[in-house]
């Protein structure tokens, strides 16, 4: 009753006075993360969007909690769901920036962690274990990649039964001292969740991580290139082109974790083209990549043909 | 009789609100912070029983407040608790703060001792009442 006059109380005090929301965005320093995160990351454009809606949220709710409206701190937990190479840990770096500026998270540091490092041996191990991680990751956010390796279904015995046990309690009570990421392979995530249902109502984001198109590819393998002061020629460009439409199709494809793979390999095969060549080099050259580098890939040799290429 | 070791005290215990800023401020001095826990309240037991390791690696101060309402579930008012922060900059680990954070709820105090000996020579010793019970029972009532 004193509760509600106080919040009464405080709401007529502020009715007259309005919120420029506007200068509030401008205030938490958030334009230049998103900014950033439409600068770094090519494609993704839902998960973008969830992000920004995810801020905006929080940016409402912030003012909300100054003027007395709400005081539950909100449950910020979340589910990163996607195919290999799609983003999510180089997300989820941002979003402990993110928080950290919105003030959810004290420190704004992240803590990433898999299944070893949070289920133990035998007997007694894995609390203590879980435990030690949560309080590292505390006043920021704990990102469990592959999440789905903590409950193993054909061992009813398994340890990480009990860590999940402890995450859940910490989840649940200590919402405003950590925010815990859960990241892995959509499909294994979901038979995780229905497996775990406690999970799933803990959660309050599930964001899924879509595949990248052949032109987001590209982008993103030029973006990688222009970091390591490489180029790309214009021909090397077609090959590329070409690559990565091929690469596509076949199996064990990851998106642009494959990408960074291939030019790794583009890199040596220009370095070994300079060697054997036995001429000066200038370093434009050095700093090519030509077309030769990127057709000599398997991929593109076995054109048409079924089964996993590597190189 | 109220002891009286480390810092703060002299003031009133503090509420937890108030050691948890402590702790963030050792954190946030690169110190680790550390819990311990006895039930010989003498001045020279300078060693008390550690509660788990020293938390070296951690960055917020909930970390240590999950910890110290886990020692307090199970000592709280029935021994002295005491939250220690160490300084490893100068290549060994020195206290920097201690406070006592949770006190037994009845404080006996101690007894003076005073032992006649050669000529007019009198040898004092404290001998806390509490220590006249068992380890563990000692503030049970």
């Amino acid at each position: 009753m004193a509760d509600c006059e106080k919040n009464g109380a405080a709401r007529s005090a502020i009715a007259s006075e309005d919120v420029d929301l506007r200068a509030e965005f401008a205030a938490t320093g958030l334009g230049s993360i998103l900014e950033q995160l439409d600068r770094d990351l090519v494609g993704l454009a839902p998960v973008k969007q969830r992000i920004r809606e995810i801020a905006a949220l929080l940016l409402v709710d912030r003012v909300r909690k100054r003027m007395a409206l709400s005081a539950e701190a909100p449950t910020l937990h979340m589910s990163f769901t996607g195919n290999p190479g799609t983003g999510k840990t180089t997300v989820a770096l941002r979003m402990a920036e993110l928080l950290h500026k919105l003030g959810y998270v004290r420190r704004g540091h992240l803590v990433s962690v898999t299944r070893d490092d949070l289920v133990g041996q035998y007997i007694g191990h894995t609390a203590p274990k879980t435990k030690e991680i949560l309080k590292k990751a505390m006043g920021g956010v704990l990102f469990i990649d592959e999440a789905y390796y903590l409950h193993r279904q054909e061992n009813e015995r398994d340890y990480g039964q009990e860590a999940i046990e402890i995450l859940l309690q910490v989840m649940e009570n200590q919402r405003e001292d950590l925010v815990v990421i859960l990241a892995g392979y959509t499909a294994r995530m979901e038979t995780f969740f229905r497996s775990n249902p406690g999970f799933r109502s803990r959660v309050a984001h599930h964001i899924d991580f879509p595949d990248f198109s052949d032109d987001e590819l590209f982008r993103i393998a030029e973006m990688m290139l222009a970091k390591q002061n490489y180029r790309l020629s214009s021909c090397a460009a077609d090959a590329l082109r070409a690559y990565i439409t091929e690469r596509m199709r076949q199996p064990l494809f990851a998106n642009a974790r494959s990408i960074r793979n291939a030019l790794d390999r583009a890199r040596l095969r220009q370095a070994n083209r300079h060697m054997a060549a036995d001429r000066m080099v200038t370093v434009a050259d050095l700093m090519t990549i030509d077309a030769p580098d990127i057709l000599a890939s398997r991929v593109l040799r076995r054109n048409g043909s079924a089964g996993p290429a590597t190189h | 009789m109220r002891i009286t070791q480390g810092t703060f005290s002299f003031l009133p215990d503090l509420t937890d609100e108030q050691i948890k800023k402590q702790v963030q401020y050792c954190i946030d001095k690169g110190w680790a912070v550390n819990l311990e826990f006895t039930d010989d309240p003498h001045p020279r037991n300078t060693y008390w029983e550690m509660w788990g390791v020293p938390m070296f690696d951690t960055k917020d101060a909930s970390a240590v407040m999950l910890e110290f309402r886990e020692c307090r579930k199970v000592y709280g008012g029935r021994h002295y608790i005491r939250l220690s922060a160490f300084d490893a900059s100068h290549g060994c680990e020195s206290v920097k703060l201690s406070i006592i954070v949770d006190r037994p709820k009845n404080e006996p105090g101690f007894r003076l001792q005073r032992q006649e000996s050669v000529g007019r020579n009198v040898s004092y010793t404290t001998h806390a009442y509490a220590t006249d019970r068992t380890e563990g029972e000692r503030y049970r009532n």
